[in-house]
């Protein structure tokens, strides 16, 4: 094996770990903490069927957001949607043969990328233009655009000015997912949008990626409005009632 | 009244966002607890010599205590979406009042102590040392927070700026930097059993002297009655509305309602207040010994219900918080809650507002009004932040907008709400909530009012209305205070149930 094979191999297997690591121990931590006291941010749904409706059009929708800022809204939903559709269109590299939907996607993940890296722009323009957001934006916000940006664009280069090899590059990656090694293609484009999204992986669990668990652990938002029905108690509320009352 | 010290704002005829002003409000502060209360509350009151490790200590408590906190410190992407929603940053354009930057004032020191890129990097991700000159900004800008939750509703993560506020003047207080306002009540209610500190004789003695101005105004021996042992409901209600104007007006419209509807109600001297200001402080504890006075006066006097009078914050800690903090509610199975549970009657839901009780005798058709009686009045209404966002009325979500409205329309004929986007889920705060009602941060009171007044104008000019109606004894003696900055009449104030008052056919 080259040493950009083991680089890139080792690089993969650690920035896996790191992510689902990372955020199932993130997940650990919202989930063992307790949240006191009813505060759904009300009207609220009443039953907790009503509380995966609320948080379905959250998360699919961006309803709050959609009430807030339109420009937000929109550049921030383009860019989400555009790279969901950008991964899923990913998924072939990782099976084969590809499922169905797999291709049937292709060509409007390819065109997705697009989406996602306006959407980005406008965010990302945000910073600059609005005063407030500006006051507010930190040198990592504007990194992890950058990052972001870097990462659609590099992936856009390969899908629309230059081909990388994308039959050596399978292999690459299914030989890492059933630990049959194969080289890593010597494509210097490649090369870094592997790295930049092994860095996104690896940064996931300590940035502020974590508003992607964080929303369903959200009390205002995960919470059936049924304080006056059901008695809600936390354990360390609970124990202060032993002791003192 | 003293010409200001400060400009206050013109009215427009939409609230315009500002361009930032950086430090517009840093030099606002509000007055320091002092020992007496502070050491009431089991709090310091002069900064330890330990106060870093006590501010951070308890900051990690907080952090494993309340998931609201840990997950919004964590959560926050700066999209800016509610840079531009907050009443005190659209009437002062003080960037430190935009709910983002109010937050970042912790997320800044629970990113450097607390994370990992934050230990490494500080510099990168905006994480910044705890310093006592942070602690100055915390004591400042969680006290130009009403906690009135409008950043929720807009956060597409439905991040609670309340929550954060209410966790940094818990860890405030616990390095002795307590505000002499809310730490005084906390005191004031848990010794004598209201904020005022009305003590039993006193408030014997004003709801007599109601009970004559009653009969002498309208011929009927309305009672008021107070600490009666099994009477079926009990009554709590801020105790503003013993005294203050126009809050008694509403006092006599509940008790008016109780009369028309023949039901035997009683108040209670050791819960007379059904304030809580343990919720501004965001101290569990203190917010649940101050709630336990009504559990306790519910058990004492045997009553079958409880219901709670005109009173924002207070309704949301009793909606949402008293089964929780004192088993006032139903589900809960343990001896604890069982005790209570057993006393009251099932067949309504504990506790109750005011506005739920009257307006359901309204629908069964219980109660007679002359609507004329309020022709001179052009009502319109204003939702209390915390009713609005924090609490419910009724069995459907959003009932308590349409109540409080529906039961103005049933008394009274001439009604004009405000611009939509100003009321409702979406209503703008008083100004003066959430621990802030003291005259030491007038100027924020003042300009914090701009979006509502803003609002007020716009349908006192188009519609002719003349009487801004509410229920929160905050809201009122807020806007009684801050109407005349604004050129408007101080009397133009009062509750739902002096419309109610007014109207209402006793025999």
């Amino acid at each position: 094996m080259t040493s950009l094979t083991v680089f890139y191999t080792t690089l993969f297997y650690f920035a896996t770990l790191v992510l689902i690591g990372g955020v199932a121990y993130r997940i650990y931590e919202y989930s063992r903490t307790p949240a006191p006291l009813k505060i759904p941010t009300t009207p609220a749904p009443t039953s907790n069927a009503g509380v995966v409706v609320r948080m379905a059009r959250e998360v699919v929708l961006f309803e709050s957001l959609f009430k807030s800022n339109k420009w937000i809204w929109i550049f921030g939903w383009l860019f989400h949607v555009g790279l969901a559709v950008v991964l899923l269109r990913h998924v072939r590299y990782f099976q084969e043969p590809a499922w169905f939907w797999v291709e049937f996607i292709q060509p409007f993940g390819k065109y997705a990328s697009f989406i996602m890296v306006a959407g980005l722009a406008g965010l990302w323009a945000r910073r600059f233009l609005v005063d407030r957001v500006r006051y507010i934006s930190t040198p990592s916000d504007h990194l992890m655009l950058a990052l972001l940006v870097a990462i659609g664009l590099s992936g856009m280069m390969m899908t629309f000015v230059s081909h990388t090899d994308i039959v050596a590059l399978k292999a690459f990656m299914l030989g890492l997912m059933t630990f049959d090694f194969q080289p890593m293609p010597a494509d210097g484009v490649l090369m870094v949008h592997l790295g930049l999204v092994a860095l996104l992986m690896i940064i996931f669990p300590i940035s502020k990626l974590l508003h992607a668990p964080g929303i369903f652990f959200s009390p205002t938002r995960n919470q059936a409005d049924n304080p006056r029905e059901q008695r809600h108690l936390a354990p360390w509320a609970a124990a202060l009632e032993r002791n003192k009352s | 009244m003293a010409g200001p010290q400060f400009e206050v704002p013109t009215l427009t005829e939409y609230t315009e966002v500002p361009k930032i002003r950086e430090g517009a409000m840093s030099h606002l502060k509000s007055f320091v607890a002092a020992e007496t209360s502070q050491s009431y509350l089991g709090y310091p009151h002069q900064l330890p010599a330990d106060w870093k490790e006590r501010a951070l200590d308890r900051m990690g408590q907080v952090l494993e205590k309340f998931r609201s906190v840990r997950v919004f410190m964590d959560a926050c992407v700066h999209c800016g979406a509610c840079t531009d929603k907050c009443h005190y940053f659209l009437g002062t354009a003080d960037p430190n009042n935009m709910p983002v930057a109010r937050q970042e004032l912790m997320r800044k020191v629970y990113r450097r102590y607390f994370t990992l890129p934050g230990k490494i990097a500080p510099w990168l991700v905006g994480a910044e040392d705890l310093t006592e000159e942070t602690l100055g900004k915390w004591y400042n800008y969680y006290h130009q927070c009403s906690e009135c939750r409008r950043c929720s509703v807009y956060c597409p993560y439905g991040i609670d700026t309340a929550e954060i506020t209410m966790a940094g003047r818990e860890i405030l207080n616990y390095v002795g930097i307590g505000q002499k306002y809310s730490s005084e009540i906390l005191v004031k209610v848990q010794k004598i059993g209201n904020n005022l500190g009305l003590p039993g004789p006193a408030l014997e003695d004003t709801l007599a002297g109601l009970e004559e101005d009653i009969e002498a105004d309208t011929g009927v021996p309305v009672k008021m009655p107070l600490n009666v042992k099994g009477a079926e409901i009990l009554l709590v209600t801020p105790s503003a509305d013993f005294f203050s104007e126009p809050h008694v007006e509403s006092l006599i419209g509940y008790a008016k309602v109780f009369h028309a509807a023949g039901v035997s109600w009683t108040l209670s001297t050791h819960a007379s207040e059904a304030g809580n200001f343990g919720l501004f402080n965001g101290n569990y504890e203190t917010m649940r010994n101050v709630a336990m006075r009504i559990r306790d006066a519910a058990l004492e006097l045997g009553v079958k219900r409880i219901i709670v009078g005109e009173c924002g914050h207070a309704w949301r800690v009793a909606y949402a918080y008293w089964n929780t903090l004192t088993g006032i509610g139903w589900g809960g199975d343990d001896p604890f809650a069982k005790q209570l549970r057993d006393q009251l009657d099932m067949r309504y839901p504990q506790p109750m507002h005011i506005c739920e009780y009257t307006w359901d005798l309204i629908e069964k058709g219980a109660l007679k009004f002359d609507k004329s009686l309020n022709d001179d009045r052009v009502i319109t209404f204003h939702d209390s932040c915390n009713v609005a966002r924090g609490s419910r009325m009724g069995d459907e979500p959003g009932g308590q907008f349409t109540i409080p409205r529906n039961i103005i329309r049933a008394v009274a004929n001439h009604y004009q709400d405000m611009a939509a986007e100003t009321i409702g889920e979406g209503t703008f705060c008083c100004g003066g909530g959430g621990g802030m009602l003291t005259d030491d941060l007038i100027e924020a009171r003042v300009k914090g009012a701009l979006p509502r007044m803003n609002a007020y104008n716009n349908v006192v000019r188009s519609d002719g209305v003349n009487f801004l109606a509410l229920i929160c004894a905050i809201c009122k003696a807020q806007f009684t205070k801050v109407l005349p900055y604004y050129g408007f009449d101080r009397n133009s104030v009062g509750g739902v149930h002096q419309l109610v008052s007014t109207a209402i056919k006793l025999d």
